[in-house]
């Protein structure tokens, strides 16, 4: 039967690919957050993200950590223009057609990346891609314990923009009572292009955290959408603390359940897990407010 | 009643196509934006009409799709008892999920996400189980009978899909101009008023749901029929959902020949794409997405909305301000 190391061996893996996931849905929790709005391009730009961070490195020899920092701006402004000038404009307001256009916008982002890219798959090779640490039961490669520490970055990170500074105060008010924050004086518009393009940075962050140890074609982003539609539904709606729970969560529960069902089986288990909490407690299990 | 008229003239129309003499890619082009009309219809009882926007249609589309090839294929039934049975399969899958997710008030944005899951359920199920031969797929055997349901022109599968979106056609104009019509409409525009008038909410999302199914399933099944296979992503696909929902919505959400319009209009857009730049692969996807993006912005009612809206301001130019609202 299973040996306990085979276990913990799994639990550990799971923690480390559920950092990744938080990571993802840490922007789609915030835009939800504040927008209200469930962004069916997320994974569409997770893609482009990642092919962004292929090119900066293979092009330009900018290592994907360090090419972080350089794409997590420009995704911001990338993020800000959509919902400034696409997505607000061409929704009037109205909740279903933010669901159309969203879905429009990552229908024309992923099948652009198809037709100029095609449907190779794409890796890059780090010369430091396959050291590691070597726990005896379990060997864990840099590239994911870099990005399972990152995580533990980003999230602080975001939340004491969220807490300290105006514009956090700014978001966290027209998330609470928008129309009272236009009376204060708060640009609203603004302030969502700008959650969407923190939301947006943050998918910049998590494509450079994947790149190393993952690989990139048209589609790639899609594997990370639904999970990360979980783990947003699992930790309640724009909670940022409920995200990174529930992104390792998962993590452990598709890498347990891929050991017992085998892969796509382990597909269904979140799959699953993530309808059972939508019909029974919709307001996620970390109890923050639908 | 004046709209049935017009349902009948269109069908009449669209039946002598194919005794024009048009070539058989053209007819394939037809048959093809027909079924994808049908999806669209079903999707735009629930969708259009009850304002419920699901993100899964695939769920029905591909079990009706499944049970027509497996019966076929597994159990030997006749091919017009398989299709049936292909179209209660899928008002039974629809009834299983909006029995579970309308009981439970889900709505909007989770009524989408939670539909969105049910059909990758199914796909990934799909994709393992033996019964639908798993990632292989069913191929049913090809028997050009009518017995089975198969054809030798390709006008007689044009006629029969015909015949379909007529149906749905009509059963959608009787939607509209029945009781139920109306409520479900309210649901649409103000749930909760319509519940303090009375209205059993839950209920009437849950029959329109029913019927959702129904025609989108006899879409999947028409499929199997046409090409003779079926796998896990051609039936439970997350493009045929969207599919499902682009149809109705550029062409007219909540209007009877809304799906029908948006079809051929995508179906066209996409050909045209597709023969400016040849093999290239994701072009005429992209088109689709611009002009979603492009009809919410501009004509979040579709053309047909559009259309209404355009000829209302030729009647009354005293009214350019105020029905322009971009």
């Amino acid at each position: 039967m299973l040996s306990p190391s085979i276990l913990i061996a799994a639990i550990v893996n799971g923690l480390l690919t559920g950092a990744v996931y938080a990571l993802v849905a840490l922007g789609l929790t915030l835009i939800y957050g504040v927008l209200h709005i469930i962004n069916f391009a997320h994974g569409a730009l997770l893609t482009a993200a990642m092919f962004a961070a292929y090119f900066t490195y293979r092009v330009l020899g900018i290592d994907p950590y360090l090419a972080a920092f350089l794409l997590a701006p420009v995704f911001f402004v990338i993020g800000y223009g959509l919902q400034r000038f696409v997505i607000g404009p061409a929704s009037h307001g109205d909740d279903r057609n933010i669901l159309l256009v969203t879905l429009g916008l990552a229908v024309i982002i992923e099948n652009a990346l198809l037709f100029a890219f095609r449907a190779d798959t794409r890796t890059i090779d780090l010369p430091y891609a396959f050291s590691g640490l070597d726990l005896g039961f379990a060997f864990l490669p840099w590239p994911r314990l870099i990005g399972f520490g990152a995580v533990f970055v980003v999230a602080p990170v975001l939340w004491l923009i969220m807490a300290v500074t105006d514009t956090g105060r700014a978001i966290r008010a027209v998330a609470k009572e928008k129309l009272g924050a236009e009376l204060a004086g708060i640009d609203v518009a603004h302030i969502y292009a700008v959650t969407f393009g923190l939301g947006t940075a943050c998918v910049a962050i998590a494509a450079c955290l994947l790149i190393p140890s993952y690989y990139v074609n048209p589609s790639a982003g899609n594997a990370f959408v639904l999970v990360a539609f979980t783990i947003v539904v699992l930790g309640g709606m724009g909670s940022v603390p409920g995200a990174l729970i529930g992104g390792l969560v998962i993590g452990v529960v598709e890498s347990l359940s891929s050991l017992f069902f085998g892969e796509s089986l382990g597909q269904i288990g979140i799959f699953i897990l993530f309808i059972i909490v939508l019909l029974v407690r919709p307001s996620g299990l970390f109890g923050a407010r639908a | 009643m004046k709209g049935l008229a017009a349902i009948l003239v269109v069908g009449a129309a669209l039946a002598v196509v194919p005794l024009l003499g048009v070539s058989n890619v053209t007819l394939n082009f037809l048959v093809v934006a027909l079924m994808t009309a049908l999806a669209g219809q079903g999707w735009n009882i629930l969708g259009g009409y009850g304002g419920q926007y699901s993100f899964g249609h695939a769920a029905f589309f591909g079990t009706g799709a499944y049970i027509t090839a497996v019966l076929q294929v597994r159990y030997g039934v006749n091919a017009w008892i398989a299709f049936g049975l292909g179209i209660a399969g899928g008002a039974l899958v629809a009834a299983i999920v909006g029995g579970l997710t309308f009981r439970s008030g889900l709505r909007g944005s989770y009524f989408a996400l939670v539909t969105l899951a049910f059909a990758e359920v199914l796909r990934i199920s799909a994709s393992v189980a033996p019964i639908t031969g798993a990632g292989v797929g069913t191929l049913v055997r090809l028997d050009l009978h009518v017995a089975a349901l198969q054809f030798h022109s390709r006008a007689a599968f044009y006629w029969t899909i015909l015949a379909q979106v007529v149906i749905a056609l009509i059963v959608t104009r009787l939607i509209e101009r029945s009781r139920f019509g109306v409520w479900l409409v309210a649901v649409r525009e103000n749930e909760d008023a319509a519940i303090a008038l009375g209205v059993n909410a839950t209920a009437i999302k849950f029959h329109a749901m029913v019927i959702s199914g129904a025609i989108t399933a006899s879409a999947g099944c028409f499929y199997v029929q046409y090409f003779l296979f079926i796998d896990s992503g051609l039936a439970y696909g997350t493009w045929i959902s969207i599919e499902a929902l682009l149809t109705p919505i550029i062409g007219g959400v909540g209007t009877v020949f809304g799906p029908l319009i948006g079809a051929l209009v995508v179906r066209g857009l996409g050909e045209g794409a597709q023969m400016m730049t040849g093999e290239a692969p994701g072009l005429d996807l992209v088109v689709y997405g611009c002009v979603l993006v492009l009809i919410i912005g501009f004509a979040p009612r579709g053309l047909m909305g559009g259309l209404a809206q355009w000829r209302s301001r030729l009647m009354r130019p005293a009214l350019f301000a105020k029905v322009d609202h971009g």
